[in-house]
């Protein structure tokens, strides 16, 4: 008898899920605690020493959010999970466990503002290095690889520009120079784009945005893919060498393929610290549950809103990766053929003082610095998610002072059009 | 059977008929593997026998370490083996001498051995390789779940919470083999050489 595979949306209702065991409560509880109780002092000794799966202490992991995680590796086809406070946190946490100061990694150019700012600034006083190489041209990663390099950073589709990451090509890079590949999954989504189907081995999403849906948590996760052979050139002692935190346990050897997630885990969250509020793993449970459907009304809204855009006087260019003609959309077909996103640009003929009076003039998107809700969003990056770049890192990252981003949400397509149009004017 | 990828049934059964087990290799040191898998078997209501000539006359978890499968003084239904691929066939060939038969041979995380294991399969034993029977039994009992592993199970009944010593149903819904696809990929491209 073989095994059936059940489908992407059954997956989003039902994986990790079950009911309660002491109660039967079918939707997943808030277990709000800091602590669990122990059933004798050698149970408390095997949790503590990895010997025995359960739970703790909430900053290690809690029922709620250990859901959230199983449900996210499930969508995305990876071993395990780990739920942290933020995207950002994701990002800390995953690159903890593989980075040693005087360690460099290779990020792509095209990336969140608030990543540039992280991997640029915040990272430099860990001693970790950040190379940046430019997703439109594999070449700049194949030359920014060294000795030095510990692994490859990308977003499949980047923030701002929604622009589409050729995720294979750049895997390849990877795998050739035997560092793990990390996609920043958060503005696609598993519903749209399984980065591990194409070679990532790490895959870190803000679940903040769509993944939670409603604008109301902050959130994020690591997925491991199982992939990596974290023993095989002995670069990563986080994972391969005995740890003296735990009296000598290898991570990797113990823990197989899912031992990247637990290093994350029993190393980077457990000592960095930033957990996930189980309220919020409640609240982004709740969310994913709709993910399939609240995803494709995305990608059709935003369809419509670009081709209006277009095709609009006052507009001098669209960067829709779903429009026919835009410069990724032979990537967006090959890699997100169910919708290129929700998140793009486009750019006013009257430069940045039509974009200020756009932004105020609109009535039914808010002007605020998230993507990702089920309301329609807008912002001027240049002045605010990409406000710490130089000018021309600006451009480079797709947020020039004339941009305008949009992030489309779920309401009728024909009102957020009418509301372009109006604030448009003539 | 294909030893790269198995399906959760042929585990499921061998988990779920197996009662007593000699784990040829078990360690006393706490951070080894094979004593993280020994207490968590013993925990879960399996007979454990641990096998090291290294340690005759000690214990491990009250139970007396042996020198070699044939000094079991009972049947034996599987033979759990944490040792390196390269030890694997001098203790299929002791296994395959036993009376009766142990019924499954199991090789730890990261070992395995075709040739020893087409033996033990024309002899008609089953055989796993390149598994954890500790991380099998908690990804399709979901009590691995707690730390944020796939189980690649789903379950719509209410499971009773798990107590010391007690069995846990292994029969939920299963979603797919043993590894995730991207997993046993990675699991081929390893072993092709170059
Ligand atoms: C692509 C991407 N990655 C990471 C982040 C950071 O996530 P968080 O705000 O949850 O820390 C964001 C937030 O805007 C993002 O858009």
């Amino acid at each position: 008898m073989s095994d059936r595979l059940p489908g992407f949306s059954t997956l989003a209702v039902h994986a990790g899920a079950q009911p309660d065991p002491t109660t039967g409560a079918r939707a997943t509880p808030i277990y709000q605690t800091t602590s669990f109780v122990f059933n004798d002092a050698d149970h408390a000794a095997s949790l503590f020493g990895l010997q025995s799966f359960g739970n703790i202490y909430t900053r290690l992991g809690n029922p709620t959010n250990a859901v959230l995680e199983e449900r996210v590796a499930a969508l995305e086809g990876g071993t395990a999970a780990l739920t942290v406070a933020s995207g950002h946190a994701a990002q800390v946490v995953a690159l903890h466990q593989l980075l040693m100061p005087g360690d460099e990694f290779i990020a792509a150019r095209k990336l969140y503002g608030g990543s540039i700012n992280q991997f640029t600034h915040s990272f430099k006083s860990f001693g970790w290095n950040v190379v940046w190489a430019d997703p439109d041209d594999i070449s700049s990663f194949e030359n920014a690889v060294s000795p030095k390099t510990k692994a490859i950073f990308i977003e499949s589709i980047a923030n701002p520009g929604g622009t589409i990451t050729d995720i294979e090509a750049i895997s390849n890079v990877a795998r050739k120079a035997g560092v793990p590949l990390i996609v920043d999954n958060t503005l696609a989504t598993p519903y749209l784009i399984r980065p591990i189907d194409h070679g990532a081995d790490i895959v870190v999403h803000s679940l903040t945005k769509f993944l939670g849906g409603h604008g109301n948590s902050i959130g994020g996760v690591i997925v491991d893919a199982g992939t990596f052979d974290w023993s095989k050139d002995k670069k990563y002692p986080m994972l391969c060498e005995p740890r003296p935190e735990y009296h000598g346990i290898k991570l990797h050897e113990t823990f197989g393929n899912f031992a990247f997630a637990i290093a994350c885990r029993v190393l980077g969250l457990r000592d960095l610290g930033p957990a996930l509020s189980p309220f919020n793993a409640f609240l982004i449970l709740t969310g994913i549950e709709t993910l399939p459907l609240r995803m494709q009304k995305h990608c059709d809204n935003a369809k419509a809103v670009a081709e209006f855009l277009a095709s609009h006087a006052g507009v001098a260019s669209v960067s829709y990766a779903g429009l026919p003609g835009d410069k990724y959309n032979n990537l967006a077909r090959k890699y997100a053929p169910k919708g290129a996103g929700a998140v793009f640009t486009f750019s006013l003929k009257g430069g940045y003082d039509a974009g200020v009076s756009l932004v105020s003039n609109l009535k039914l998107f808010s002007h605020l610095a998230n993507v990702g809700d089920t309301r329609s969003l807008v912002i001027h990056p240049a002045s605010t998610t990409h406000s710490q770049l130089d000018d021309a890192a600006k451009i480079k990252a797709g947020a020039g002072p004339d941009v305008v981003r949009l992030s489309i949400g779920i309401e009728d397509k024909e009102d957020l059009i009418a509301d372009l149009e109006q604030a448009l004017g003539e | 059977m294909n030893h790269d990828s198995y399906p959760d049934n042929y585990i499921r059964g061998i988990l779920n008929n197996v009662k007593t087990i000699a784990m040829v290799g078990a360690s006393p040191v706490n951070v080894r593997p094979s004593y993280f898998a020994f207490k968590y078997l013993a925990q879960r209501g399996y007979d454990l026998i641990p096998v090291n000539p290294g340690h005759v006359g000690k214990e491990l978890l009250g139970k007396p370490f042996v020198a070699s499968l044939l000094d079991i003084d009972r049947p034996v239904d599987m033979v759990d083996i944490f040792r390196n691929s390269s030890h694997i066939m001098p203790v299929i060939d002791e296994a395959l001498t036993m009376t009766p038969l142990p019924k499954v041979i199991w090789m730890q995380l990261g070992a395995r051995d075709d040739a020893a294991a087409a033996k033990a399969e024309a002899a008609g034993l089953k055989v796993v390789m390149n598994r954890c029977p500790k991380i099998e039994y908690g990804r399709l009992s979901s009590e691995i779940s707690w730390m944020g592993v796939n189980s690649r199970t789903l379950s719509s009944k209410r499971a009773p919470p798990p107590t010391q010593g007690m069995r846990l149903s292994l029969n939920r819904t299963s979603m797919g083999g043993g590894d995730t696809a991207a997993s046993d990929r990675a699991a081929k491209n390893r072993t092709e050489p170059g």
